[in-house]
């Protein structure tokens, strides 16, 4: 099936490419969108992209893939960034981060098998004067303990949990 | 409203404590918010130039290079539209104070803006901020909208006929494009490579044009040097280093967080007075002064005053002000290990000695932290960190080489010890 914007989206690609005076920098803020739209930058979502802005596919795969925010491929619902940076690592990310992995079951890169999480070590996130820091779906949870990663797992879970019938994606 | 039901005012630049915030227009406007900026209204472009100029306002990207003297390197109109860019990329590992301004307390930063703008006369704004920081994404978004109805931005501000449109642009995970050039390129949506300067972005910018870009501490400034006026912002620091300053404190320590006092307050006022000193009372071991690219001090440093020449004839550099603190039980192997792979993983690839030297200075920490180094390894670090230094396209090459010489300098004995036993003293694995 063709790609294709939400009304939505396309409502906020319109409002995005009026910002600049030139299509091409209207390009990571359009890759957003189709990330946010088609779940990851597959090889579909870039050529969209191409045409919508009328650039060279190349150009476009050029920038996405310098990018790490820019999704190449799937991640979890929940996509876990522990900060493994100095100052965090000074008050104890690595037991973090190897709480989570057990915790979860998979090591950074990974996803589970539900597809509910998946676990990255990232650099400093600006959150150093209360470290450890993570960030879940780039929302910021500071001055981690064990304990608090666990009652965040678990709330994740129930909020993702089924209520009462199927579960549904998003 | 969430402005955490205080209305705080701690300092010139830190008006919110954590959990606080000032997220309301009005509320910025009674505690004294756009007379600054009326101020600059009523001058001429040029004058509030000079006033920047004489407040001494040095930028707090790190560089400390003179605001007024970069704005007076814009040449004369030729008709090219002018850029103003506002760096909110917030990415050097140990920094936490412009995700403050972004989140909590945005009005001033603003401000700063809309006021620089008037002085070097552009038309349009961009702040590029991480794009990790989405809630300060948001806020900010929110803050123009707000600007734009209550009369400030638009075809006129302040009832002055000035065109004024500000955006937001957000970043995409790439440390690299907090570097100036790496930022413009970013801007134009490509792949964030540094350029090569000459020609400075004062006169081939943004698609070319002239563009100057400021760190947003520096616009928080600009609005304190126009409300108390350029004698008084100066009076506030130290002599051609003016005004107030955010300080940043973390890692090993009782209270660590944001803190403001003039330019220059000593490490000890800010590590032994506002931090509380370290976790247990333990000896400093090192202290990184402002952000891991600044070379590592220790405690005989304590009474330096943190202030851009003074950090620097004590052989660092002040950076973002933000002091990192570790004590006599941490391995300062695994410290410099965090830093060496934060600047391999964040080259850009485009210099031979800096992608190549980066991830050589990573297997080296590495092999020592993991007690595989060999004798000699101290000499192949300092001598792979010196073939990077002054050898590449932008200061991402020093900022990785800088640390490990200090490093190795300071902590020699750590490292001949972690190679010597084939392991890390401290219990590292
Ligand atoms: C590798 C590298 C990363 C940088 N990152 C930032 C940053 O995140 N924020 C920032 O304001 N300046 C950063 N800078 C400094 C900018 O290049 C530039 O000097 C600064 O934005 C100018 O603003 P100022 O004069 O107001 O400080 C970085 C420089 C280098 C070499
Ligand atoms: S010094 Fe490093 S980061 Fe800077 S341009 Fe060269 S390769 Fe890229
Ligand atoms: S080092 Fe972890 S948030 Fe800065």
């Amino acid at each position: 099936m063709a790609l294709e914007f939400s009304a939505e989206r396309e409502r906020e690609f319109q409002e995005v490419v009026a910002r600049y005076p030139d299509r091409q920098a209207a390009l990571i803020p359009v890759l957003y969108l189709a990330d946010r739209e088609f779940g990851f930058l597959s090889p579909e979502a870039m050529e969209y992209v191409a045409r919508r802005l009328d650039l060279p596919l190349t150009r476009v795969v050029n920038t996405a893939s310098f990018y790490t925010m820019l999704r190449k491929r799937q991640t979890g619902r929940f996509h876990i960034q522990v900060c493994v940076n100095v100052a965090c690592h000074l008050r104890g990310a690595d037991g973090l981060l190897r709480h989570l992995e057990r915790r979860l079951g998979i090591s950074p890169g990974e996803i589970t098998p539900d597809g509910l999480f998946s676990l990255e070590g990232v650099q400093c996130l600006a959150a150093c004067g209360n470290a450890p820091a993570l960030q879940v779906n780039y929302e910021y949870h500071e001055g981690m303990t064990e304990e608090a990663v666990d009652r965040l797992i678990d709330r994740l879970r129930a909020e993702a949990a089924p209520k009462g019938g199927e579960a549904t994606r998003e | 409203m969430s402005d955490g039901g205080k209305t705080p005012s701690r300092g010139h630049l830190l008006r919110c404590g954590p959990g606080e915030a000032i997220l309301d227009l009005r509320l910025h406007e009674t505690m004294g918010g756009f007379q600054a900026l009326r101020k600059a209204l009523a001058m001429d472009p040029p004058r509030v130039v000079e006033e920047v100029r004489k407040a001494g306002i040095r930028g707090r990207g790190g560089a400390g290079f003179p605001a007024g003297v970069k704005w007076g390197f814009l040449p004369k109109d030729d008709g090219r539209p002018r850029y103003l860019v506002i760096n909110a990329d917030e990415g050097e590992p140990c920094t936490f104070k412009d995700r403050y301004f972004i989140e909590q307390d945005p009005f001033p930063l603003l401000e700063g803006i809309l006021i620089s703008a008037w002085a070097i006369q552009a038309h349009r704004v961009y702040i590029y901020v991480r794009g990790e920081f989405q809630k300060g994404i948001r806020t900010l978004e929110k803050a123009i909208a707000d600007l734009r109805r209550a009369g400030y931005l638009g075809r006129t501000v302040a009832g002055r006929p000035f065109a004024l449109d500000v955006f937001v642009h957000p970043g995409a995970g790439a440390y690299i494009c907090g570097e100036e050039s790496a930022l413009l390129e970013s801007l134009e949506g490509k792949a964030g490579r540094p350029r090569n300067k000459p020609p400075f972005p004062a006169s081939v910018g943004l698609w070319g044009c002239p563009t100057i870009i400021n760190n947003v501490e520096t616009m928080a400034c600009v609005r304190l040097a126009l409300l108390h006026g350029a004698e008084a912002f100066l009076a506030m620091g130290r002599p051609g280093d003016g005004g107030p300053k955010v300080y940043g404190l973390s890692g090993q320590v009782k209270r660590p967080g944001l803190y403001e006092g003039p330019m220059g307050v000593t490490l000890r006022t800010l590590i032994m007075d506002w931090g509380g000193g370290t976790l247990g009372d333990r000896p400093i071991k090192g202290i990184i002064p402002g952000g891991t690219s600044t070379p590592v001090l220790g405690p005989e440093h304590l009474d330096v005053p943190m202030d851009f020449d003074s950090m620097k004839a004590a052989g660092s550099m002040l950076g973002t002000a933000a002091a990192t603190v570790f004590t006599d039980d941490t391995c300062p192997v695994g410290v410099l290990l965090r830093i060496a792979r934060f600047y391999a993983h964040e080259s850009c690839g485009q210099c031979t000695p800096c992608r190549d030297g980066t991830g050589w200075l990573e297997r080296i920490v590495e092999a020592i932290e993991h007690g595989e180094g060999r004798p000699g390894d101290c000499e192949r670090l300092l001598s792979a960190a010196r073939m990077i230094t002054g050898n590449t396209i932008c200061a991402l090459g020093d900022a990785a080489a800088f640390p490990v010489i200090s490093f190795v300098n300071r902590f020699r004995q750590d490292f001949e010890d972690h190679i010597a036993a084939h392991r890390c003293p401290f219990g590292a694995v």
